[in-house]
């Protein structure tokens, strides 16, 4: 579904990916941890060209793309993204920021994509604030919004950057809990998170970056209880 | 100065109208002008940026009065062009550029989130910028547009000469043929006062309007008494 292949990175003189291999198949869970600084938002934001690599190469759906000629918006279709700040749009309601990408990019009918985004409201339990502004909703809300929002545009690919970092610790559980349940139901994830708890239960793989590179990467019950690499070790007698 | 007021009643009025016209037409014009030109100043084109730069070198560098005659003076000896858009294209050009950067500012001072957000669901820059940046940058834009719309307005007086009698043109020839200037100027200046006042009035209405906290409001309202959390 995902592959990603010696992937380079920079920014002016600083190399962020130092060429970075990772395959997702289609409905795993990856869950993408390391130290701050490591490259994990880069390379998410290299799956979705929000970033675009310098070299190696990304395949979306067995696809290889040349960001120089692929229309980048229509891979950005397939792939969601959720944000550690959601980034809801503050001028629209709930439920317009949910039919906005729809509409607008889809073309799909208003009454359409109201209609799929109450149901995605209704799945992440926010059915009741269809017509509230973000202002008024609390953070665990306002990601499930996000969510919601990024699920609108059908993507067969979600990425989540940090999605719990930004809330209260008793706001993380609910967003968890619908970030569970779509991997349920077969959503292919790449989730960077601090949560190993949810890493442990929901990953399939969990892998560690440092430096600007994937260290190891294992099922989540060898990764934490049997880790090989030093620095893996170390990262996580700091954490745990 | 009520007897000023009085005698020069019709002639103060008919000015005042023209200086609302010119004020407003200006307004209107230079805010397309700012707008365009605040898109040429955040454009990856970088020739587009240098246009932008030097029209607001020009305009910064000049004195108001300056523009308005080289414009009127210039213009008319190559088309005959009415006072009236010589004045209106004069200040819009002068205030376009003042308009410009404010657009620019408030453009730029979205979270890059919002743009981000937007790409991430497949918006293309134009539809994003188009849906999302500038509801948000306009939003942002109005009490500083307000600001620079009461000194529009109090500028507008400098089209007086070009030979207009707006509200200005018109005090400078009733104080030239009563002999009691000082009166004259304080009861102009009465009018301009109350000009700016409703000019400020309207604004802080709109502001208000555009307010985001009046849309937590409205949300609390629709929110069926859930307790809100910020
Ligand atoms: N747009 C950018 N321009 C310049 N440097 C950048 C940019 N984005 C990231 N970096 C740098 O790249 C490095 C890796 O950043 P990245 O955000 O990928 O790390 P991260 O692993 O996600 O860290 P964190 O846990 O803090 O989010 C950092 O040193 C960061 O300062
Ligand atoms: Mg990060």
């Amino acid at each position: 579904m995902i592959e990603l292949k010696k992937v380079v990175k920079s920014f002016g003189g600083l190399t962020v990916l130092k060429g970075v291999d990772l395959t997702v198949s289609e409905k795993e869970v990856v869950v993408l941890i390391g130290a701050s600084g490591s490259g994990k938002s880069t390379l998410l934001r290299c799956i979705n060209f929000l970033e675009i690599l310098d070299q190696g190469e990304v395949q979306i759906n067995g696809e290889q793309i040349n960001p120089a000629k692929t229309d980048l918006n229509k891979i950005r279709e397939e792939v969601g993204m959720v944000f550690q700040h959601f980034n809801l749009f503050p001028h629209n309601t709930v439920l317009e920021n949910i039919i906005e990408a729809p509409v607008y990019v889809k073309k799909m009918k208003s009454d359409e994509a109201k209609e799929y985004a109450n149901i995605l409201l209704e799945k992440v339990g926010l059915r009741d604030k269809a017509d509230n502004y973000p202002d008024s909703l609390s953070g665990g809300q306002k990601q499930r919004v996000a969510i919601a929002r990024a699920l609108a545009m059908e993507p067969k690919i979600m990425l989540f950057d940090e999605p719990t970092s930004a809330l209260d610790p008793e706001l993380v559980g609910e967003v968890l809990q619908v970030m569970k349940q779509l991997a349920n139901d077969g959503m292919t994830m790449v989730v960077v998170t601090h949560e190993m708890g949810f890493a442990r239960e929901v990953a399939d793989r969990v892998a560690f970056m440092h430096d600007g590179q994937i260290l190891e990467q294992e099922h989540p019950k060898n990764f934490f209880d049997n880790p090989q690499n030093d620095r893996t070790k170390q990262f996580l007698s700091r954490i745990l | 100065m009520l007897e000023i007021f009085q005698s020069n009643y019709n002639a103060l009025f008919e000015a005042l109208l023209i200086t609302i016209k010119v004020t407003i037409s200006s307004l209107l014009l230079g805010s397309i002008i700012g707008l365009v030109f605040a898109f040429f100043s955040i454009s990856h084109i970088k020739l587009l940026n240098y246009i932008a730069q030097g029209y607001l070198i020009l305009v910064r560098g000049t004195p108001m009065i300056v523009q308005i005659c080289i414009l009127y003076f210039g213009i008319s000896s190559i088309v005959t062009l009415p006072q009236f858009w010589a004045g209106v294209i004069a200040l819009a050009v002068h205030n376009g550029a003042y308009i410009s950067e404010i657009f620019r500012g408030s453009i730029q001072s979205i979270d890059k989130g919002q743009m981000e957000a937007a790409r991430s669901l497949g918006m293309n820059y134009k539809l994003a910028l188009r849906r999302i940046i500038l509801p948000q940058a306009f939003k942002r834009a109005i009490p500083a547009l307000g600001n620079q719309f009461i000194l529009l307005l109090k500028e507008s007086a400098l089209v007086a000469y070009i030979g207009m009698t707006d509200l200005w043109g018109a005090t400078m020839s009733i104080a030239g043929s009563n002999f009691r200037p000082l009166e004259t100027y304080i009861v102009t200046g009465l009018f301009y006062l109350v000009l700016v006042g409703l000019f400020t009035f309207i604004f802080s209405k709109l502001e208000k309007r555009y307010d985001p906290e009046k849309s937590v409001k409205r949300s609390i309202k629709n929110s069926k008494g859930i307790t809100v959390e910020r």
